[in-house]
């Protein structure tokens, strides 16, 4: 039963459902999208130090994510 | 004439703060509203105390230990944090505004509110469901206006000034809504929502390039670039997606 965990452990599961609502929720592609973003200017910038390829990839990454995202419920709510 | 200058990430930071917690606020309101309206003041304001005093222990825990963390790890946490809830703001903003999803409306959510809270039936003493929706009203939507404000008040250095614009944004929703008395549906929450999301996304993006030690071109002005950028992808997609005819136009879930 739910109300027989002690309140720490409740307390926890609280926090940790609130974030996993928060930062995934109903779109876990945005959630993947900002992973990928900062693997990917992670290597540019730190590792391959190509600073105007980061410029350029961060932004196009964020943009083409979220089209990716608005455009998947576009069509899902088009098809209902 | 002023002679201090302003940098364009104070306005950023100001604007986005601003309009986050006045949408949240108006958000919080309503139920509010909803439950003094239905159940008595008394136990609805015993529930926003209560939120209040938490959301004040959760600041005082975790802001000072927000000030300790190495400003670079601290910027590449919370830009990908602010990227991610931006795009969910956005999103859901773009499909409000293209019709594909039902706008919020506060109508709606106090009527709902207002008939569930009726449907229960009142105990002796204090109110405990008119107790607990004030809370859970108050305490999630203020635990949004924290996050908000700490994220972006700690990334940018500016943490009083980040705390001082929510004061007001809250003070000032608070006394709109006070003397308007429920009519909170009139305030334009979508659009306030789609520059709320435009902020964030361009934060995000900032602030990730900067954990990461991208060098923005002029530095803290690349931001208002940032911004004009994602208001522009937005208008496009709000266009792209759009129904052509009114008839065609459905609802997708929350």
């Amino acid at each position: 039963m739910n109300n027989e965990q002690p309140l720490v452990v409740r307390l926890l599961k609280g926090f940790g459902m609130f974030w996993w609502d928060f930062l995934v929720g109903d779109t876990p592609e945005l959630f993947v999208a900002a992973l990928v973003i900062i693997g990917a200017v992670s290597l540019l910038s730190e590792a391959w130090h190509a600073n105007t390829a980061a410029v350029i990839v961060l932004p196009v990454l964020a943009v083409a994510a979220l089209t990716i995202s608005v455009k998947r419920a576009s069509d899902g709510a088009k098809r209902k | 004439m002023f002679a201090t200058t302003v940098s364009s990430g104070v306005v950023v930071l100001v604007g986005a703060v601003f309009l986050a917690c006045a949408v949240e606020m108006v958000e919080a309101l309503t139920i509010v509203f909803a439950v003094g309206h239905t159940r008595g003041w008394r136990s609805a304001f015993e529930g926003v105390a209560v939120a209040l005093l938490a959301l004040a222990a959760l600041v005082a825990a975790f802001g000072p230990a927000l000030v300790h963390v190495p400003l670079t790890t601290l910027r590449l946490i919370i830009g990908g944090v602010l990227l991610i809830f931006g795009m969910q703001w956005l999103r859901k903003a773009i499909l409000r505004s293209s019709g594909l999803k039902a706008k919020h409306d506060e109508d709606a959510i106090y009527q709902e509110t207002v008939r569930e809270l009726q449907s229960a039936t009142p105990g002796t003493g204090r109110d405990r469901i008119a107790f607990v929706m004030a809370f859970k009203g108050v305490f999630l939507e203020g635990l949004e206006v924290v996050i908000t404000v700490l994220t972006l008040g700690t990334s940018a250095h500016r943490l009083g000034l980040a705390a001082i614009v929510a004061t007001i944004a809250v003070v000032l929703v608070g006394i709109i809504g006070v003397v308007v008395a429920k009519q909170l549906s009139a305030v334009p929450e979508n659009a306030m929502k789609m520059s709320v999301g435009v902020l964030l996304v361009s934060y995000g993006t900032f602030w990730v390039g900067e954990g990461l030690k991208v060098r923005w071109p002029g530095n803290d002005s690349f931001l208002v670039a940032f911004v004009g950028i994602y208001a522009v992808v937005c208008w496009i997609l709000i266009t792209m997606i759009k129904p052509r005819t009114s008839s065609s136009s459905v609802k997708v879930g929350a």
